[in-house]
């Protein structure tokens, strides 16, 4: 039985129509990440599953009880927001209980799961603090140790780690993954963070002006993004989309790429494919390699005219970004720190055919 | 260096002059007040008194005569105080429930709902006395005391409301949010997390509320009856009704009697009035 199914969701305001025919459904345990540009409806999407927007259409289950109209109290939820809302008068106890106070839990029981929890989230030193006294950091774990101690179905994240600052965010990363696995909790997260997505989802929903890009397991999207909005939005440096001419030959799929001041780079898939005659090419800037002179990678680019300009040169410690210009376009490769390559030379590249995105350069829809 | 010491003490001296000005009313009532009627006949307005006597404040609480009664201020006083006070805590209860709903519980047309109260506090006093005076009557509440706390609170809620409303609408609604997510109520949400944080702009409201409504003259002098009048109109009817020798130092000493519990507000909850005031316009 799915933990959260969403079923033809729909939420407008008055002409204004900002999610559309949403369908998505996770199973107990999943960690799911709607992830997408600022105003892609994904807040508001989250806002909907809490039962803090009312919906225009559609269904919301969770845990197998059709909750549509059913305010947030009774929906056995729990949530972290952005700005972590902890009640300013109150103590950190007192945050964390006040859920179960209102809900009239008894005292005994009270004081044993904000042990508990607090232990869970080292927070035990300040429990008689109020939240104005804490840092960022600490606020975001009495936020959450508000929302664990509730023991809901479904757990709900709005951008919590949106203000703190990049080493913070990437160890409360890493905590939240932990949390997530030693609870066998079920989540729904929200970040305009790619790799927030990456890392933590075992589901992510990629959203962009209300509708649903592409849903998929994390490789599923960065390998095979649906449209050229989800290769760009996913990876960072982002994928690669090169305008590139295709023809049919021998059984192989020849690929033209344009190149500046030169003869047009060719390039050779061994499949034959149902290709139109103008598409983009997206590779991954890991799919692009130095190739050597013996490699028989499927893509290495032939003949004598394989080598591009490269333009700039990024050394990044356990990397090498390469920037080069191909079909119009800068195209960024990520090669082997000790790489010999040189900015404004020459120099031969290979693109690892077995990886890239064919995408339709109408519609963006991905064609392989 | 030399010229600006002396543009400070020249600011420093002008800045005296002004207060002096400004408190020189305060000091003649209170030197009258504290002068027999002998020594304000025959002495300077300005000069101290040679002789102390608290008899004319005496008089003024308990004896002085307000046309026909002659029981002081005394029993106006506590009229006053059976009206503002209730008043006072009536009109801040509504305002802080009024301003926590127009800044976190929006509702289809809140803005308009809003805009109307606030007009509320524009309207001159003076147009609404007749169509107020038939509602008061038609309540049974003409001449008392419960009717001028009516007239008292429907004339301050666009105040407190707007009070509250500024305050409120500075707070995140993500903590209403969370508060509805952890269970709790429209109820629970005010009175567990909002009147908690509240107290600089009950303090606006209860200052700006208490000054307005014991200063009051005009409805007080209109709905009032014989056993309601509030202390302003009292203090003018003992003013007015003097016979023969006009008993200045009683007069000063009933103005001042009549102005100090404002005056006592002001001097206890002051600094969180202005810190009221301000609060919400810078991030905190």
């Amino acid at each position: 039985m799915p933990i959260l199914e969403i079923d033809h969701l729909q939420k407008a305001y008055g002409d204004t129509h900002i999610l559309h025919d949403i369908n998505i459904s996770i199973d107990e345990g999943d960690f799911l990440v709607l992830v997408g540009p600022s105003g892609c409806g994904k807040s508001t999407l989250l806002n909907c599953i809490a039962g803090l927007e009312p919906i225009t259409g559609g269904d919301i289950q969770i845990a197998g009880r059709n909750v549509t109209g059913v305010s947030p109290k009774d929906r056995d939820i729990a949530m972290v927001f952005q700005s972590y809302a902890l009640y300013p008068t109150m103590t950190v106890a007192k945050n964390i209980t006040f859920g179960m106070k209102v809900r009239g839990v008894d005292k005994a029981t009270q004081e044993r799961k904000l042990a508990e929890v607090s232990r869970q989230l080292q927070i035990e030193p300040l429990l008689n603090r109020k939240p104005g006294q804490l840092s960022g950091g600490q606020r975001q774990r009495v936020a959450m140790g508000r929302a664990l101690v509730r023991d809901p179905k479904l757990f709900l994240f709005d951008e919590p780690l949106s203000n703190l600052d990049a080493k913070l965010r990437v160890s409360m990363r890493t905590e939240i993954k932990k949390l997530h696995q030693d609870l066998n909790a079920s989540i729904v997260y929200v970040t305009h963070d790619q790799i927030e997505a990456m890392t933590l989802a075992t589901k992510i929903v990629v959203m962009k002006g209300g509708v649903i890009q592409q849903i998929g397991t994390p490789a599923e999207i960065y390998n095979r993004p649906a449209n050229m909005f989800v290769a760009d939005f996913m990876g960072s440096p982002a994928m690669n989309l090169i305008p590139a001419r295709v023809r049919v030959e021998d059984g192989q799929t020849r690929i033209e790429i344009e190149r500046d001041g030169d003869a047009p780079l060719v390039i050779t898939d061994p499949v034959a494919r149902d290709l139109p005659a103008d598409i983009v090419l997206g590779v991954r800037p890991e799919d692009i390699h130095e190739a050597t002179g013996n490699a028989h990678l499927p893509g290495t680019a032939h003949g004598a005219g394989g080598d591009v300009m490269i333009e700039i040169v990024e050394p990044a410690g356990a990397d090498t970004f390469a920037v080069t210009h191909l079909g119009g376009k800068a195209v960024t490769a990520r090669l082997r720190a000790e790489s010999a390559i040189r900015a404004r030379q020459p120099f031969p590249l290979a693109f690892d055919l077995s990886k890239v995105s064919y995408f339709s350069p109408k519609d963006g829809e991905r064609l392989n | 260096m030399t010229s600006n010491t002396a543009l400070r003490w020249g600011l420093y001296g002008i800045l005296i002059l002004f207060a002096l000005f400004y408190l020189m009313p305060l000091f003649v009532m209170l030197t009258t007040s504290l002068k027999s009627l002998e020594e304000i006949r025959t002495g300077s307005l300005l000069s101290l008194p040679r002789e102390i006597t608290f008899a004319p404040w005496a008089e003024a609480w308990s004896t002085a005569c307000a046309g026909t009664q002659c029981e002081g201020l005394r029993p106006f006083f506590w009229n006053s105080v059976l009206m503002a006070v209730p008043a006072v805590m009536i009109s801040t209860i509504i305002g802080a429930l009024n301003g926590y709903v127009f800044a976190q519980w929006k509702f289809r047309g809140a803005n308009l709902f809003f805009a109307a109260i606030l007009f509320g506090c524009f309207i001159p006093f003076q147009v609404v006395l007749l169509p107020m005076a038939q509602m008061l009557g038609l309540m049974g509440l003409a001449g008392t005391i419960p009717g001028l706390i009516f007239v008292h609170v429907i004339y301050g809620l666009g105040f407190t409301t707007l009070f509250f409303r500024n305050y409120y609408v500075t707070i995140p609604q993500e903590l209403v949010r969370a508060a509805k997510v952890d269970g709790a109520g429209f109820f629970r949400i005010f009175w567990s997390i909002f009147l908690p944080i509240s107290l600089p702009i009950i303090t606006v409201s209860v200052i700006w509320q208490f000054t307005q409504i014991w200063n009051d003259f005009l409805f007080g002098v209109s709905f009032s009856g014989a056993g309601s009048q509030p202390v302003t109109v009292a203090l003018n009817n003992i003013v007015n009704s003097t016979t023969g020798v006009k008993a200045y130092n009683v007069d000063m000493a009933a103005a001042i009697i009549a102005a100090l519990p404002t005056l006592l507000v002001y001097v206890v909850a002051g600094k969180y009035f202005i810190r009221g005031l301000t609060a919400g316009s810078v991030k905190g």
